[in-house]
């Protein structure tokens, strides 16, 4: 079980130092820096407005930071030498709202990386396409358009498309939001697989259940900033800050203890 | 000569001056095509004063009636260059930068109408800006484009007609206009043939814009994709 202990964690992988990224007036990151090890699975939660989407549109770089650094393995994704495309090609995003081709079918969206980034033949980045549709509970949805699937479908569709480009990490924001209560579930069930299958991730979530479940660490972020970091059982029993507490007893008790186990 | 006879025998030469149309009409509307997709795409992803540029082309364009445009070019502009330009070219060009004004809009309104997540899920896949647009956005835009388009098409196969004071170039509009004079002198069936006359000039517009449309429905048929057909209809 990762729950808790860390020995299954590798180098780092991701390093994050001092972003800060304002929208005109507002100063959304007021200086945010973690560390992303290897096969870790990071979940990040707080009040919203508090700057959690623009952290991992900030990383990958969807949104430019004003200040800062962000290191992949040892280079630097905010330096402007660096080959934007080749580096968000090793980073999955999977978005809220899923942002799912509308006008290509479920294969389509997935293989479209593979042909167009990875430069694959169609047959090798079509069987590639089937296979994690298929990873993903989604054989049978290999033809339907994005319009005649369900949102638990279309977000499983669009963690699919990310795992077909061998990410080294990838960014969740947000995937269960958008989603009816009774869809969450199959959902979180493929995020939970991949956390257990060594996938590294960073999940913008308010999944208590998920949470618990899988993330090594828990980051609680208020202000524009990172309030506490820690383990899961740091977090749920002895928060050291009291703001924390007090959100998680919010959470729990707005969305319940909802884990897809 | 019967009065059947007398207006077959002026229609005949209708359908020898259709080829100028249709030529007239093919030719306006790659330049309108070309030049509106290259200034729609600008107007959306250009930089400012390009964008400003753009703007300032189509104020103009959207702004002077076709005939005006044509007479600007042909009486204008053509005999100042000193080389003679044949009247099909002169006729192309102005009818296809006009259109090419209102093209523009079109297109511009619909790459605009691609939700912004779309773009910004091709970038998070490694896509370069141009992979984007190339596969997601303009396929996407295309479709939407379809209706207004088609608008376009009615409203430019109309215009053809104004290239009729283009000397020289005998289109469906001027060759009628050319046998107006001696069916009028021929009284009195010669002028009650005008009217009827003029009815026959207007079917073969109609039939230009009925079957262009026809076939811009086929292809938006053909396109169909789920998830792009009007969305919760009121069925009573």
């Amino acid at each position: 079980m990762p729950n808790g202990k860390e020995t299954h964690l590798g180098d780092v992988i991701l390093r994050v130092e001092d972003l800060h990224k304002r929208y005109g007036k507002d100063e959304i990151l007021k200086g945010v820096s973690l560390e992303l090890r290897r096969g870790e699975t990071k979940v990040v939660i707080g009040p919203s407005g508090t700057g959690k989407s623009t952290l991992l549109r900030c990383i990958n770089q969807l949104s430019v930071p004003d200040k800062g650094r962000v290191w992949l393995e040892d280079v630097e994704i905010t330096h402007a030498r660096t080959n934007i495309n080749h580096i968000r090609a090793q980073i999955g995003f999977v978005f809220q709202d899923f942002n799912l081709f509308n006008h290509l079918t479920a294969l389509r969206n997935v293989s479209l990386g593979l042909l167009k980034v990875k430069k694959m033949t169609s047959g090798a980045a079509e069987a590639r396409a089937r296979e994690e549709l298929a990873r993903v509970g989604l054989a049978a949805k290999v033809n339907s358009f994005p319009a005649e699937l369900s949102g638990g479908q279309k977000q499983r569709v669009s963690i699919a498309r990310a795992l077909a480009m061998d990410p080294k990490l990838i960014l969740f924001d947000e995937p269960t939001s958008a989603l009816d209560p009774e869809l969450i579930g199959e959902v979180l069930e493929v995020m939970i697989q991949l956390a257990r299958g060594g996938m590294t991730m960073i999940v913008v979530s308010h999944e208590m259940g998920f949470a618990r479940a899988v993330a090594d660490r828990i980051i609680f972020m208020e202000g524009g900033g990172i309030l506490e970091e820690g383990t899961p059982t740091e977090l749920f029993t002895c928060p050291r800050c009291e703001r924390t507490g007090q959100f998680l007893r919010k959470i729990t008790e707005l969305y319940g203890e909802t884990d897809g186990q | 000569m019967t009065a059947t006879q007398i207006l077959w025998q002026n229609v005949v030469p209708l359908f020898g001056a259709l080829p100028v149309t249709l030529e007239v009409l093919g030719l306006l509307l790659v330049v309108g095509l070309t030049l509106g997709v290259v200034l729609a795409f600008v107007q959306a992803y250009g930089r400012r004063p390009l964008r400003i540029l753009c703007i300032g082309y189509e104020q103009l364009f959207r702004g002077i009636p076709p005939l005006v445009v044509i007479l600007f070019f042909w009486n204008g502009v053509t005999p100042a260059l000193g080389v003679p330009v044949p009247g099909i070219i002169v006729a192309a060009l102005a009818l296809g930068m006009r259109s090419a004004a209102y093209q523009s809009q079109i297109f511009r309104g619909a790459i605009q109408a691609v939700p912004a997540g779309q773009m910004m899920a091709a970038r998070s896949l490694g896509m370069s800006r141009i992979q984007a647009i190339r596969s997601i956005i303009l396929p996407q835009a295309f479709r939407l484009a379809i209706p207004p388009w088609a608008n376009e098409y009615s409203s430019v196969v109309k215009d053809t007609a104004f290239v009729c004071v283009i000397g020289g170039l005998i289109d469906l509009t001027r060759q009628a206009l050319m046998k107006l004079a001696p069916l009028s002198m021929r009284r009195p069936v010669g002028t009650q043939l005008i009217l009827p006359y003029l009815v026959i000039l207007g079917l073969f517009y109609l039939a230009l814009t009925y079957s262009g449309n026809g076939l811009l429905a086929l292809l938006e048929r053909r396109l169909r994709v789920p998830g792009f057909e009007m969305k919760g209809k009121v069925e009573r």
